[in-house]
């Protein structure tokens, strides 16, 4: 069983990156959760995206986990949210940030020590980039892929591109670009 | 005819997604409805595969809960497949008028995703609204998780319709838990899904002007008490045809739903007995306890909340040693209702296993596997001193202190 914890603002897509990933994962015949703490929060207000992944059917519908990986896409609130809550040993942390690695770790002292399993990148400064607004959730997919080596890139787009499929050819691209800039940019 | 809907084998469905999808299958003629969290998505994604034309029905819009029931009363003593949803308050305002569609014995499909009862005011999953519905003379089945809502929403059409039963019928979900979890379901086409469920075949239909007929009667003490009790031996007597539907089910999809569920029962000397997602929960601490300490620990769940099925609660459980019965609805000074029933029917066995009463979850509380462990734990420990040991009542996952009444006579 994999966990993962998104932690977002209300608006920047967690929800549906979590269920987009959740739709890839099952087309590799895995069994899958996402959902998401918000009740009835307004855009912008701190919120939580949840997944897990399994070979067997999930049976746990707790919202408790120990996290394998968590995944900050907004940047403030890697600061300001408990995103270390309930980790394991081995956690590994993708923050999305325009400070440095090191810049990062520096302030958030809950992260010093764990150099080795936390993991940079720009998921605001890409989707702005790529799909002309700030859309971190993309980006994150593509470093997540990166570092779970769940799966390989092209796999990845092919599917993900599925799960878009409602959307206009302009956005999918678009969006192809961001995970694939992300997938190579996080480090 | 209606569009054609592009499904795959394998889906990633949360709960009310599958239960809008059932609604798309079993071609419903009419939802009247007043959408509420966390039931919404329902009647709005019923709403937009009757405008994009994957449906030849109708969405009636309307002005409340209240409403919403009586306009599907309406369209079901016309003569219409006919469904909706509501949740929490919704459901309380529409409590009047599901006795009105029980008593006119209507088979409407009513998709309750369950939510706390304010107030406080609070969107999140316990099990209030379905406990509001318990005496109104519907049926009550309930799913575990997203497939399940699917599954059982495509039963409740057949078992409902059926002209031996002519029930109005609730499929209930988890607030959230379920409604907006997302998990793998697997769906069945749209032939295999609809022949499964048939025409729908009207019985005293209002539309047919050749043979006029009257719904809702006045009745008085003269033939009140003969209307109710035929109607009590008709949901009794729907007991076996639910029973046919599951088995008719099964053989289509190899998915066996029993009204009631038990796992790792043949050899358990504590159980937990639980309605809706928390049945899963318990189910994973179960096995983990039998692996890691060696407790014989069973889950007990109850698909089929109404009519109570009261003797196979008493088979699945009458050689346990203590059982913890789970109620997820505030018991306003009582013992939990839940509870009430199960140990009702656990009293007329010879082995009388010991009984304790957890209230837990209000208001979408989370409940851990941890949390089902410890009370496995517990009820184990009943068990060795051949009493309870504990509070009989007892709130579990609760802030502060303590909480818990009544002590055992017995031991």
């Amino acid at each position: 069983m994999v966990e993962i914890r998104w932690h977002s603002r209300a608006g920047q897509g967690a929800v549906s990156g979590a269920k987009g990933l959740g739709d890839v994962v099952a087309t590799t015949g895995k069994e899958v959760q996402a959902f998401a703490l918000y009740g009835s929060a307004k855009r912008g207000a701190a919120l939580r995206a949840y997944n897990r992944i399994s070979d067997e059917q999930i049976f746990n519908h707790a919202k408790f986990m120990h996290p394998d990986f968590v995944l900050v896409i907004d940047p403030a609130l890697a600061f300001s949210d408990s995103i270390t809550e309930n980790e394991k040993d081995e956690t590994k942390y993708i923050i999305t940030t325009h400070l440095s690695k090191e810049e990062l770790i520096a302030g958030i002292p809950e992260l010093q020590g764990k150099e080795d399993r936390v993991f940079t990148l720009d998921c605001v400064q890409i989707s702005l980039d790529t799909i002309g607004r700030s859309m971190p959730n993309s980006p994150m997919l593509g470093a997540f892929v990166k570092m779970s080596g769940m799966f390989e890139l092209d796999y990845f787009l092919e599917n993900m591109k599925r799960v878009l499929s409602k959307f206009p050819q302009k956005i999918i691209d678009a969006n192809m670009d961001a995970i694939t800039r992300a997938y190579n940019e996080v480090k | 005819m209606a569009e054609k809907y592009d499904l795959q084998d394998r889906e990633v469905w949360d709960g009310n997604f599958a239960a809008s999808q059932a609604l798309r299958q079993a071609q419903v003629d009419v939802v009247a409805a007043y959408p509420i969290t966390p039931s919404t998505p329902i009647v709005e994604n019923y709403g937009s595969y009757v405008a994009n034309g994957y449906i030849d029905g109708e969405f009636v819009m309307v002005e409340s809960e209240h409403a919403a029931m009586s306009g599907c009363i309406g369209a079901s003593a016309a003569g219409g497949r006919v469904s909706t949803a509501t949740s929490s308050q919704g459901f309380a305002l529409m409590a009047e008028v599901l006795y009105q569609a029980s008593g006119m014995r209507l088979p409407i499909v009513l998709n309750v995703v369950n939510r706390a009862l304010a107030s406080p005011l609070n969107v999140r999953g316990d099990h209030a609204d379905m406990y509001l519905g318990r005496d109104s003379g519907w049926i009550q089945v309930g799913a575990f998780n997203a497939q399940e809502a699917y599954d059982l929403a495509l039963c409740a059409f057949k078992i409902g319709e059926n002209h031996d039963v002519r029930l109005p019928v609730m499929v209930h979900q988890d607030g959230f838990i379920t409604s907006h979890t997302a998990q793998n379901v697997y769906p069945l086409t749209d032939e295999i899904a609809y022949n499964f469920i048939g025409d729908f075949k009207a019985v005293d239909d209002m539309l047919d002007f050749s043979r006029p007929v009257t719904y809702g009667a006045q009745t008085e003490e003269d033939w009140h008490f003969e209307h109710k009790a035929k109607q009590h031996k008709a949901l009794m007597d729907s007991r076996p045809i639910i029973d046919e539907v599951f088995s008719e089910f099964e053989k289509l999809t190899g998915r066996k739903y029993n009204r009631v569920e038990s796992y790792n029962m043949e050899d358990a000397d504590v159980a937990i007995v639980a309605l809706g997602t928390t049945v899963e929960t318990a189910r994973v601490a179960a096995e983990q306890l039998r692996k890691d300490e060696g407790i014989k620990a069973g889950v007990v769940a109850i698909r089929c909340f109404r009519p109570f099925p009261f003797d196979e609660v008493r088979n699945a459980l009458e050689n346990t040693k203590c059982v913890a019965v789970t109620d997820r609805s505030s018991p306003g000074g009582a013992m939990g209702a839940f509870y009430n029933e199960v140990s009702a029917a656990l009293y007329t066995t010879a082995n009388r296993p010991l009984v304790t009463n957890f209230i837990y979850g209000l208001g979408g509380r989370d409940f851990s596997i941890e949390e089902a462990k410890r009370i496995f734990t517990e009820q184990q420990a009943h068990a060795d001193a051949g009493h309870i040991t504990t509070d009989i009542q007892q709130f579990s996952g609760l802030r502060g202190p303590h909480l818990g009444f009544f002590q055992t006579k017995r031991g």
